[in-house]
Parts: C-alpha cells; structure tokens; sequence
C-alpha cells in the first residue's frame, strides 16, 4: 500500500529548483497583450464622465475597454449577478475596476491605467457594521435566526448571566503569487484560459458567459497555485474574464496579473465580525442557555457572503453541547472589497466568539478555562446534538484535549505561568488550551461531488486527472497516493497532470478542505474500475475469481502466477480491454436546510486542540509565542508530512489573523494596508519558539478515502490559543475580563493593559 | 542602454530601459522565470538573488545599476545536481506551494555566506564571538523571506541541518 506515507509534495523537486510553474511562469507567446484596471477612487458614487483619452493615447496600449464594449454577460459573481466585470455606471468601492487597459506590456497597462479621468457624484458610502445596521443595508431580506430551545428562559433561570461583545478582524489572504489568468484565443472563437484559481469550473462558466460561448468553448487549466486560501475561490473570475474578454477583442493572447497593491485594494478578504453573546450559566460554568448576534460586514457584492454567514452560525457550539441556544446573524451589505472565501470559511468567527465565552465565564468564575471547557464539551457518546440538530456521534474531544493537557503539561505550566506572573510586574505570561471541532463538507450539499479521469497506457504507466487543484496543500501528492495503492504500483508511476476542465467536468471548488476527502474518492472508484476489468481478465484465464487476483509490490498473482503490472497491461491492450476509466463520488447522507437552520450539513466532524504559552510585554504591548503543543486529528493520515505541514501552517495563519494582521480603511473607504509595510502577516521569527505538533492516532469513523479526515482548515482554528494565552496574561495585569478583540495586536494589547491598571489610553 | 549581465555563468547582452528592475529582466528579458514576484515592493523576499554572493532583492534594484556583475539565481543553483540545501528543503518538507521556496533557498545561501564571515544579526548576543546556528539566529536572519503557507519550522530545520552538515 502507498497510502499513510510521508512522502514529499509531487512537484519538490521542481519548487526547489525554481521549475514549478505558475501562470506568470508559463512562456507567453510572442505578441501577448498584457492587461490593467483602472479603479474607482470612491467608495460609493455614479459615475458623471469617463475621459479615457489620455489612457488610449498613451504608449503601448491597444485597447480600452469599458462595460458598454462587453459583448455579452458583464458579470463575474459567482452567482448572484451582482458584480460586474467592469463598472456599469455606480461604483461601490474603492478599487472597484471600471475601464480595461489592453497594452503591449504589463507595465504600460499599468500606467496607462492610472491616467484615466473619472468624475463621479459621489453617494454616502456605507463603510462600518453600525452605518450598514443603520441604514439597514443587507443581503437577503433580514438575518437570519436558527435556534433550540428557548434561550432567554434558560439565560433568566441560570443561576449566572454575563454578557459581551467581541470585535473580529478581517484577514487579507496574501498568498504569495497574486491573482493570475491567461487566456490564448483558438479557432472558431474558443478559448483556453490558464488561471491561477480553485475553481476551474467557474471560470470556465463566467469566461463562457461573456463571450457568449457554450461551457464547451472554453477549456480552463491550472497546474498549480502559490497560494489560494480561499481567495482564488472566485476572486479570479475577474481576470480570467478579462483576459478572454480582450483576447477575443484584439485576437491575441493576453495575461493579466495583479500587482501587490492593486491585489490587496481589488480583492475580497476574509470577513470581519461583531458578534455579541448573553450567556446563562451553572457555578461549574456549564452553559444553560445562549445567545449569540453575529453582525457581518459583507461588502459591496453577494459573494460568498451567505454560505460564509451560515458556517459562523454553524460553528457557534464550536466543542460545546449548548441546550438553549439562539443565534441571529446579519449579512450587511457595505461599501468596502466584496469578503470572499478564507479558510475555514466563517467557521473561525463562530468558533472565536464561543472561545471568548468559555474564557469570559471561567474569569468569573475564578476557574481554569480548561475546566469550563472541558465541563461544557459534546459528550462521547453520541447522546447530544448540534444547534442545528445533528447527532454528534464522533466526538473525541474529550479525550483528546485531556491527553494534550497531559502531554503539553498544561496544569504545572499554568501553576507555573502564575508563579511567574505574582514575581514579574513587567513581563506577563498567559496560557490557554482551545479546542476545534470543525464541520466537514460544503454546505451546499449538492457541491460534495467530484469526478476523476484514469488512463493506464501500454507501458503501465498511469495519468492521473481530478477536479482539485492543487494549491501548496498536497492535495496531488495525497490523490496519487490512492491511485499508487489502488493498483498496488510504485507511486514513480503515476503521473499528476494539471485540473483541467476538458478531462473532468463540472468539478466543485477545491475548498472546504474538502479536496482528498472528494477526489481521492473518485480516483478510487475510477482506478477500481480498471483494476476489476484486470482482475476479471485473469481469472478468466486462471480459471478462479476476480477477488483472487492480488495487485501488490508492481506485481500481479493470481493462483501460482506471477506477473509484472506491465505484463498485465499490456495483455488487456491486446485483449482489447479499455485501459481507461472515469470515477465520481458524492458525499452521502447529507440534508441540510439553511432556512430552517435544521439537518445534517456535515458528513463528519475533525477535532484537535492546542495550548499556546504567550508573554507579554506591559510597557510596549508587544508579545511572543513562547510555546504551542498541537494535537490533530486527521483520522489515519494519508501522509502525515503533508498533513502536519498543513496544521503547522494553519496554526500559524490562524494566529497571525488574531494578532498582527489589522486591515485599516479610512474614513473614505481606502484600504490603507494594501502592502506587507503595513499589513504584517507572520514571518519566520513569528512562530512559536518552541512547537510540538502531533496527529491523533484514531481512524475516522465515517467512511472516508482510506478513513483519513480532511486537514485544510481546521487547524486554523488552532491559532484562537494565542488569542485567549493573550487575554490570559492581560488578565494577570488587573481584577477585570480583558475582552480582548482580535487582532490582538500591540496597540490593543497595550491599551487593554492599561485599562487594567486603571488608565485609560 | 546596453549592459552585460552575468547569470548563473553565462554572460548576457541586453538592451533595456533604465527603469527595468533587475526582477524583470530576468523574468523578462532571459526568461528566468524561477526568480518569483511576490510583492515588487522588497517586502516579502520571492524574488532574492544573488548578486556577486551577496543577497539582494531583486524587485529593489534596477538592472542597469549591474552591468558586469555576477548574478545567480535558483535556476543556478544546484544545476548540476541537488545541493545539500535543496535536499534539505524536500526531507523537512520546507515549502507547501512553493511560490516561496527560491527565494527561501537564494537567501539562505547568502545567509550562510555572512554567517561564515561572521556577521552578527539583532539577535546576536555576542558580537565579538562567531555567532552560533541557533533557531532565532536563523529566525531573524531570515525574517526578510515571507511565507504565507507558513512552512517555518521546516524551512528553519532545512537550513539548520544542511548549514550544521557543512560546519
Ligand atoms: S518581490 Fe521582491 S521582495 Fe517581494
Ligand atoms: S510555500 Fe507557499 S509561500 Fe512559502
């Protein structure tokens, strides 16, 4: 079996040489056109003029395009038809594209952009959560509400009450290779379109679109991305549109890629959340009832907004069997960058704000938060059940958390950590054990489909073709694995190619951490197809049943037999036996009504937890990550490198989010951190000085790809350790709650000191 | 204006603008496409190269400022098979997408160049002495290569155990 093998990502070597290419690295034709945006500079207006000649006029450029030059759909949503390629008329953000520039070279598009005159009647932006609440600017007609029980009751008869509110920043993706398309036009007015996306198929549905094209017109392609995130979810509909859009206008192959700034100023980010709690509970702190009011800034466009909304909702309990509970979530509409996809999808806003309620309960109860924690986790059994009504029957956190607190030592640190604490009145440490327990499957249950192409040529070697693309996470190298152990081959012969949509249709986003659990179930189902085709070939021959044909070590026995896999393949050849196969897979036992708030949205659920040990500075604010022990159930692992590299780097992200990277908007509405000079995401010293990470050594209960669990967000949710490490050491500064809002960055932490010590700053 | 570039061994004559960065010409102009754009602003190290063994960003300096010099960039590195570094690099799982990995690997190189001259770094307590290869020594010296897909703790265990190999 190749499966549950560390091996390295498919393309090592070609990354550590330089050869792994991506869209920018793909050798252009001669003659490709290069392309630019010009940008709104208000938040909200209409646009009076549009003087573009001094853009036409400048060198290099060959075209400008503006909405009324779109042949057909002016449309780059993923679904709502509410946010058009280029401005028709009113612009509602700073940054929002309005005219096109098509130059002979990136930097002459980029110039020429920028000499645009536009002059707008400028309209009262709505920028903040208050000012969209005001003027009651949302998406759907009022928010929506799920709830059991009955919350307030419960929260009036417990014998305690505590209310809060807690901001939660945005998080701007950053993946380090900006967006990226390139479109190369072919006869007949078809089109290929290479996209730095991780969604070929809704690219290839919007590129349709505009240029008036059936899906099969357009092929779309993506080898590999630096970086997704959940930002090229959809934010890359814009460019591949682009790019066709022009290529089709001037006949020539054109590319377009977004510089850092124009990046950072055009794109969605992750969405920023007020949410406030009222919660009623027992001495042990045992939650009876509580409810939660989750206020979301959209921005301008539908997005992703909704199933992003309801993920918070459906991750409010994070751990935590909540029997009264309430939660009402608004999804405002506002006049900033459209919030998109980031991992975890919503789930880290939910998770954050009941995080922030077990840690505040416990404050008052002048309890361990483990403890609180701990007397409010789902119990093992099976006998609770979510806010939304399903059984949670594979809860091990229990379990889980309480052998990390052993190993992490999390209760003589603690002692230790207050030792420290009652001897140093400058430099505070904090500690914290948080745990995740995150919903595995798209919301959209109809998304959970995937599909797979297998060849096997006459040399037995294997080209392998799925729906996921591949975006750092090992997603190719864990696929390849299954193919490997399907045919019982060396994984040598299999060959990764590109996602391409002419090899397999109509695939889903490759989000929701979703991507093995989905594809690698399809390419067993393709592979096994081929491989009983084989199996029944030989026992015709040998005279016995298909299931006595073995395939192991290259090699393939039935009865006293013996053969090499290539023997094998090419006796099917010459028998005429198809070599090649396709394979699909949907998620089963999914039902899920997001009115009502009511089914089972999820096919199982990845637990983990983490204990982060912080200091801080009380003079400057500043902080460190003394130590962070993780613990992470990714069910039997595919391959254990990958998947530690994964929760590494989503601890690491989760904790940057909450606590160095502040997005800031003016009072105009421009985004003033658009360059990593002032949006600071983690850097190498950032890390925890001292870092344990472990998998959890259970398989998975439901019936997954080799029973492994999905692995690309919940570990984000890991990096909410820091956070309450945080609060815990601001919390040895004074008698109070410090409520701490993230990002807890040094401003905040200093100013949430000095309300401790009684100075407001 | 006509200048002469030195990449990787091979000398180059190019014809540029004035205004082309060093990062551009050579994903530009040679078609040296392993050098990555991450930021252009010299804010998150994609695109470090070596310059006559030195460490520079690429994104930060304007090719003609470098007629005669001696550049190498990863496409130079272990082109005659995989350095001790690279190997490191796969064995610690030091990259996820990769997008940052050759620039990871050109600084590393000339981190451990200035390490061998002695260089102190901020974090060097002694700076009389020759700094030691500890993990914030590492960290620091490092701090100018981003990486969103946060592979630290295997970039930092590449380059210790390749740098400790050699020492
Ligand atoms: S591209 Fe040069 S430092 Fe970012
Ligand atoms: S590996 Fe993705 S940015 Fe470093």
């Amino acid at each position: 079996m190749t499966v549950a093998k560390p091996l390295p990502h498919d393309a090592a070597l070609l990354h550590v040489t330089g050869q792994a290419r991506y869209v920018d690295d793909i050798p252009a034709p001669v003659g490709t056109l290069h392309l630019a945006f010009g940008l709104s500079a208000v938040a909200h207006g209409r646009i009076t003029g549009m003087d573009l000649d001094a853009v036409r006029a400048a060198p290099g450029v060959v075209a400008v395009l503006t909405a009324e030059d779109l042949p057909f759909a002016n449309d780059v949503s993923p679904g709502a038809h509410d946010e058009p390629l280029l401005a028709d008329g009113t612009v509602h953000y700073v940054g929002q594209p309005i005219f096109l520039v098509v130059a002979e070279t990136h930097l002459a598009a980029r110039k020429a952009a920028r000499l645009g005159r536009i002059t707008y009647e400028e309209l009262p932006a709505l920028l903040t959560i208050d000012q969209a609440l005001a003027a009651d600017s949302r998406f759907e007609s009022g928010p929506r509400i799920w709830s059991r029980g009955d919350a307030a009751a419960a929260i009036a008869i417990a014998p305690r009450m505590i209310e809060g509110t807690m901001e939660i920043g945005g998080q701007e993706h950053f993946y380090l290779e900006g967006q990226a398309a390139f479109a190369l036009p072919q006869e007949n007015g078809d089109v290929v379109v290479q996209s730095s996306t991780q969604h070929p198929t809704e690219i290839q549905h919007k590129v349709a679109e505009a240029l008036g094209l059936p899906m099969s017109g357009v092929r779309v392609e993506v080898r590999r991305m630096g970086g997704g995130f959940g930002g090229k979810e959809s934010q890359g509909n814009a460019l591949a549109v682009a790019c066709a859009v022009a290529a089709r206008a001037t006949g020539r192959p054109c590319k377009m890629r977004y510089d850092r700034d124009d990046d950072m100023v055009i794109t969605g980010k992750r969405h920023d959340f007020r949410i406030s709690y009222r919660v009623g509970y027992d001495d042990q702190g045992r939650v009876q009832g509580i409810e939660f009011l989750h206020l979301v800034r959209c921005g301008w466009a539908m997005d992703l907004s909704l199933p992003v909304a309801d993920r918070a909702m459906l991750h409010a309990d994070n751990a935590y069997f909540l029997p009264h509970v309430r939660i009402e979530s608004h999804r405002l509409r506002t006049n900033t960058q459209s919030a998109t996809a980031f991992r975890g999808f919503g789930g880290p806003q939910g998770i954050v704000a009941v995080e922030r309620v077990m840690d505040h309960i416990a404050h008052t109860l002048n309890r361990d938060p483990l403890e609180v924690r701990q007397a409010n986790f789902y119990a093992p059994d099976g006998s609770q059940s979510t806010p939304y009504g399903m059984r949670v029957t594979d809860s091990i956190i229990g379990d889980l958390a309480a052998r990390l607190a052993e190993t992490s030592d999390y209760h003589a640190r603690r002692r230790a950590v207050a030792e420290w604490n009652a001897t140093n009145p400058v430099l505070k440490k904090g500690i914290a054990l948080t745990p995740v327990k995150f919903g595995i499957s798209f919301t959209l249950s109809h998304l959970n489909q995937a599909g797979a192409l297998v060849h096997v040529y006459q040399d037995g070697s294997i080209h392998l073709n799925h729906g996921g693309t591949e975006m750092g996470q090992g997603l190719f190298q864990k696929v390849a694995q299954v193919a490997a152990a399907g045919f019982g081959v060396d994984i040598s012969r299999v060959r990764i190619s590109a996602t391409d949509t002419g090899k397999v249709p109509n695939t889903s986003a490759t989000a929701a951490s979703s991507g093995s659990d989905l594809n690698g179930m399809a390419v067993k189902a393709a592979v096994d197809t081929i491989r009983q085709r084989l199996a029944e070939m030989l026992a015709q021959e040998h005279q016995c049943a298909p299931a006595d044909v073995h395939f192991a070590d290259d090699r393939v026995t039935v009865g006293g037999a013996d053969y090499t896999f290539e023997e094998v393949i090419h006796r099917a050849y010459t028998q005429r036996i198809s070599l090649s196969a396709t394979g699909f897979y949907k998620t089963p036992d999914l039902s899920w009504d997001r009115i009502k708030g009511q089914g089972r949205p999820f096919f199982y659920f990845a637990y983990g937890a983490a204990v982060s040990e912080v200091v801080l500075d009380t003079l400057t604010g500043e902080s460190r990550i003394l130590r962070t022990d993780i613990l992470h159930d990714v069910g039997a692992s595919l391959n254990p490198a990958l998947d530690i590299g994964q929760v590494e780097g989503g601890f690491v992200q989760g904790a940057g989010w909450l606590t160095t990277e502040e997005l800031v908007w003016d009072d105009k509405g421009r985004l003033r951190t658009h360059a990593p000079s002032t949006y600071k995401i983690p850097a190498c010293g950032d890390r925890p000085r001292v870092f344990n990470v472990a998998l959890w050594d259970g398989p998975n209960r439901a019936d997954t790809i080799y029973k492994s669990k999905a692995v690309g967000e919940p570990p984000f949710m890991h990096g909410i350790s820091v956070l309450m490490a945080l609060s815990d050491a601001v919390a040895a500064c004074g008698p109070d709650y410090p409520a701490l809002d993230g990002p807890a960055t040094a401003e905040r932490l200093l100013r949430a000191v000095r309300r401790q010590v009684g100075h407001e700053l | 204006m006509n200048i002469t570039l030195r990449v990787n061994g091979e000398s180059h004559d190019l014809d540029l603008d004035p205004r082309v960065s060093l990062l551009d010409a050579l994903r530009h102009h040679l078609h040296l496409t392993g050098t990555k754009k991450g930021c252009d602003h010299g804010q998150c190290g994609a695109c470090t190269v070596l310059l006559n063994g030195r460490r520079i960003n690429a994104c930060l300096t304007l090719a003609c400022m470098h007629d005669g010099d001696d550049i190498t960039t990863i496409e130079g590195i272990g082109a005659d098979g995989l350095t001790p570094l690279q190997q490191a690099f796969i064995e610690h799982d030091g990259f996820q997408c990769g997008y940052c990995t050759p620039g990871q690997i050109c600084s590393a190189v000339g981190m451990a160049e200035e390490l061998r001259q002695g260089w102190p770094s901020h974090v060097t307590d002694d700076l009389t002495a020759d700094p030691e290869l500890t993990r914030d020594e590492i960290a620091e010296r490092m701090s100018g290569n981003l990486c969103r897909c946060s592979c630290y703790p295997g970039i930092v265990n590449a380059i210790r155990q390749s740098l400790g190999e050699q020492a």
